[in-house]
C-alpha cells in the first residue's frame, strides 16, 4: 500500500487503475484457486458422513473368559493386526492394540492367559487428559482417537492404566481404508468400530470363535436380553484395576 | 506502601558490555547448538519418533526432562521480582527486570522443546483452538500464555517511565499466576491415576518448591556470570541473602521429596516402586542419590551455608550450577524413572507379554533427543544473552555506592 501511494504521483491515473484492476482480478483468481479444492473437499467429506451418530442407548462391551482362553494362542492378536493393518511387529516402538498376557500368581503358582486391549472405560482417563479432545468416547461407549486433531503429545498413554495405546513411531504403509492411522499420532483398539457399525463383531472376537475357544463374548451391555448382559448379571466378572472405578466395557471372568 | 519511585529513578540500569570475543563466542556457540536442535527436529519429523529412544513404554523422554525443568525454573526465576514487588524487599527492585527476563527466556525455551517433541508439532494451531477443559494440559496452554503476558506487562511497568505505580499490581498478578502455573505443571503428573510414581496431590507443592530452588539457582548463576562479564559491582550482603534463600528453597524441595517417599513407603502397594527407585533401579537409583540428593541438594547446601558466601562468587556460581544439575537429575528420575517401573495390572502375579508387561522398561536417549533438549536450552541462553546486551535490564551497579547514592534500602544484614 505504501509503495502504491508513493509511486502514485509519477504514474498516470489510467495506469494506476489498470494495475489495481489487474491486482484485484489476480487476487480473486488466486483466492478461487486456493479455496475451490477446499470447498470441493467439504462437499466430499459431508457426502461421506454417515447418517445419525452412535446409539446412546447401547454400551458395547466384551466379556473375556480366561478359563476358555488358551495359553500361547494368539489368534485374536493376529486377527486384530490383519484387520487393522498393523505389522504385527513386537519391538518397543511397534503398535500393539491387543496383547496376550501370561499371568502366574506368585503365591499359588496358578497360571492363566488372557488378552488385554483398550478397556473402553465409561470414565476413560485418556479422554480426561487429552488437551484437544482427540481422545473421545462415542455415545455407544467405544473409546477412540480422532486422528485429525491428535497432536501426538502422548499424555493419554501416560494416563491409561492398561497401557492400551500405541504411538505411531514411523511412516506407515499399507493402511486399511476403514482404519485410518497417522504417523505421530496415538492409536489403540477401536473395538473394530468399522465392523460394529456394519452389524459385525470385532475381528478378535470372530477369530477366537473360529479357533473354537469362544473366549471373548461381544455385545450390548445395556440390553438385558443380550448374552453378554445375561452372563455379566449371572456370573462373577471383574474389571482390570477395579480400584480406579472406571467402569470398563471389557470385563473378565474366570480369574 | 509498595508504590516506590520508579526503578529508573532509583538505580540507573545499563546494558551489558562484556568482552566482545567471549560474548560473540558464546552467542556463536549457542546459535550452533540451536541450529543442531533444529536439524534434530527436522530429522525426527522426517523419520518419526523411531529415531528417538522413546517407545510405547517410555512415552516421554529426554526432551520432556529438559522442557519440564525449563518451565519449572521459569516460574522460580521470578522469585526475585516477586520479593521486590510483592514482599516489599525494595533493595531487590533493580534486579526485578532480570528476574522477569529470565522467566520469559526459560519458559520459551521449555515450550519450544515441548512443542517440537509432539508427534505432530505442525498441529500447534489445533492445540490453540481445540480445548478439552478437563485436561490439565489444556489449562497449561492458558497458564503459559497468561504467564508470558503478565510478565511482559510487569516488565513494561518497570521499564517505562511513569508506569512504576502499576508495578506492585503487575508483580502481584505475575506472582499469583506463577503459583498457578507451577501447580499446573506438577498436576500434569499429579493427575495421572494410572501410575504409581505420580497420582498424588503432592506433585503440585513439590513442583512449586522445586521451581523456587531451580529458578533461584538460574537467577544467581546468570547474575554472577553477567556481573563478572563487565566487572559490575554487586553487594556481597545482597548475594549472601540470596544464597541463604537458595538454601531454604533446596531444603523446602527436599522436604517434599522426603514426604513423597515416606507416603509411598507407608503404602504397601508402593513398596515395589520405592524399592526400585531407592535401591535397585540401576541408573535411576544412581541419579537419584548421586545427582538429585548429593550433588544437587546436599553439596550446594553445604557450599552456601557459610556466612560470607556472598563474597565468594566462584562458590556461588558452582553451587547454583549444581542445583541446576540436580534439577535435571530430579526431572530424569521423576519423568523417566516413573515410567520405567511397570504398571501393576494384576497385583500379586508375575506377568509377561509381547508388550513389556511386568518388566522394567528400558530407555536410552538418542542423539536427536539430546540435541532437541540442548537446542531449547540454547534458545533460552540466546534470549538471555541478547536481552542483557541490548536492553538495560541490569543495574549499572548494586553495591554500597548504589545504596548511598539512591533511595534504595540497603539489605539489613549486609556484611
Amino acid at each position: 500500500m505504501t509503495a502504491n501511494r508513493s509511486s502514485g504521483h509519477t504514474q498516470p491515473a489510467h495506469e494506476r487503475k489498470g494495475r489495481r484492476g489487474f491486482l484485484g482480478i489476480a487476487a480473486a483468481g488466486v483466492a478461487g484457486i486456493l479455496l475451490a479444492p477446499g470447498v470441493r473437499l467439504i462437499e466430499i467429506a459431508q457426502a461421506g458422513q454417515p447418517k445419525g451418530g452412535a446409539n446412546p442407548g447401547v454400551r458395547w462391551g466384551m466379556l473375556i473368559d480366561s478359563t476358555a482362553c488358551s495359553s500361547g494362542c494368539t489368534d485374536c492378536v493376529k486377527a486384530c493386526n490383519t484387520e487393522n493393518g498393523l505389522t504385527g511387529g513386537q519391538s518397543a516402538t511397534d503398535s500393539q492394540w491387543i496383547r496376550k498376557i501370561e499371568i502366574k500368581e506368585v503365591r499359588t503358582g496358578k497360571t492363566q492367559s488372557l488378552p488385554v486391549m483398550c478397556q473402553h472405560c465409561a470414565e476413560p482417563p485418556c479422554v480426561d487428559v487429552c488437551p484437544t479432545g482427540a481422545s473421545f468416547k462415542r455415545a455407544d461407549g467405544i473409546v477412540l482417537v480422532d486422528k485429525h486433531i491428535c497432536i501426538g503429545c502422548r499424555y493419554c498413554m501416560m494416563a491409561c492404566p492398561y497401557k492400551a495405546r500405541s504411538f505411531v513411531h514411523e511412516p506407515l504403509t499399507g493402511q486399511k481404508p476403514d482404519v485410518p492411522r497417522g504417523k505421530g499420532t496415538v492409536e489403540g483398539c477401536t473395538m473394530c468400530v468399522h465392523r460394529v457399525d456394519k452389524g459385525e463383531m470385532p475381528a478378535c472376537v470372530l477369530a477366537c470363535k473360529t479357533a473354537g475357544h469362544s473366549a471373548i463374548l461381544f455385545g450390548d451391555l445395556n440390553d438385558p436380553k443380550s448374552d453378554i448382559a445375561k452372563r455379566v448379571a449371572q456370573y462373577a466378572s471383574r474389571q482390570l484395576r477395579e480400584d480406579l472405578n472406571l467402569n470398563t466395557g471389557v470385563r473378565y471372568a474366570g480369574f | 506502601m509498595l508504590a516506590t519511585p520508579s526503578l529508573i529513578m532509583t538505580a540507573p540500569m545499563r546494558q551489558l558490555s562484556p568482552d566482545a570475543r567471549s560474548y560473540y563466542g558464546l552467542l556463536g556457540l549457542l546459535a550452533v547448538i540451536a541450529l543442531f536442535g533444529i536439524g534434530a527436529v527436522a530429522y525426527m519429523e522426517h523419520h518419526g519418533h523411531i529415531v528417538t529412544g522413546m517407545n510405547n513404554q517410555i512415552v516421554w523422554g529426554l526432551p520432556h526432562v529438559f522442557a519440564v525443568f525449563l518451565v519449572v525454573a521459569a516460574s522460580g526465576a521470578l522469585n526475585v521480582a516477586s520479593m521486590a514487588s510483592v514482599f516489599g524487599k525494595t533493595e531487590l527492585k533493580p534486579l526485578a527486570p532480570l528476574s522477569g527476563v529470565l522467566s520469559l527466556a526459560l519458559l520459551l525455551g521449555g515450550l519450544i522443546v515441548l512443542l517440537l517433541d509432539l508427534g505432530r508439532p505442525d498441529r500447534l494451531i489445533i492445540a490453540m483452538t481445540h480445548f478439552n477443559f478437563k485436561s490439565i494440559f489444556a489449562w497449561n496452554i492458558f497458564l503459559y500464555s497468561g504467564f508470558v503476558g503478565l510478565v511482559v506487562a510487569y516488565l513494561w511497568t518497570q521499564m517505562e517511565v511513569g508506569m512504576g505505580r502499576y508495578t506492585p499490581m503487575a508483580g502481584m498478578a505475575a506472582f499469583l499466576w506463577r503459583m498457578a502455573l507451577t501447580t499446573g505443571t506438577g498436576s500434569i503428573f499429579g493427575f495421572l491415576v494410572a501410575r504409581q510414581a505420580y497420582d498424588s496431590a503432592l506433585m503440585a507443592p513439590l513442583f512449586v518448591a522445586l521451581s523456587l530452588s531451580y529458578g533461584m539457582a538460574v537467577f544467581l548463576l546468570v547474575l554472577i556470570v553477567s556481573c563478572n562479564a563487565d566487572s559490575r559491582a554487586i553487594d556481597d550482603g545482597l548475594l549472601s541473602r540470596m544464597a541463604r534463600l537458595q538454601v531454604i528453597f533446596i531444603a523446602a524441595a527436599l522436604y517434599f521429596v522426603l514426604v513423597y517417599h515416606l507416603t509411598n513407603l507407608y503404602f504397601t502397594k508402593h513398596h515395589g516402586f520405592e524399592r526400585f527407585l531407592l535401591l535397585d533401579g540401576g541408573i535411576y537409583t544412581l541419579i537419584f542419590w548421586v545427582g538429585q540428593i548429593l550433588l544437587g541438594s546436599v553439596l550446594p547446601m553445604l557450599m552456601l551455608g557459610t556466612k560470607d558466601v556472598g563474597g565468594r562468587r566462584s562458590r556461588l556460581k558452582w553451587a547454583s550450577a549444581l542445583v541446576i544439575l540436580g534439577g535435571f537429575a530430579q526431572m530424569y528420575v521423576t519423568i523417566i524413572g516413573g515410567q520405567a517401573y511397570p504398571l501393576i495390572l494384576f497385583p500379586g502375579s508375575q506377568i509377561t507379554s509381547s508388550f513389556s508387561d511386568g518388566v522394567i522398561n528400558l530407555y536410552s536417549p538418542s542423539l536427536p533427543e539430546w540435541l532437541l533438549g540442548l537446542g531449547g536450552l540454547s534458545v533460552t541462553g540466546l534470549i538471555i544473552a541478547l536481552t542483557l546486551k541490548l536492553l538495560p535490564v541490569l543495574p549499572a551497579r548494586l553495591d554500597e555506592h548504589a545504596f548511598r547514592d539512591t533511595s534504595l534500602k540497603r539489605p539489613e544484614n549486609a556484611s
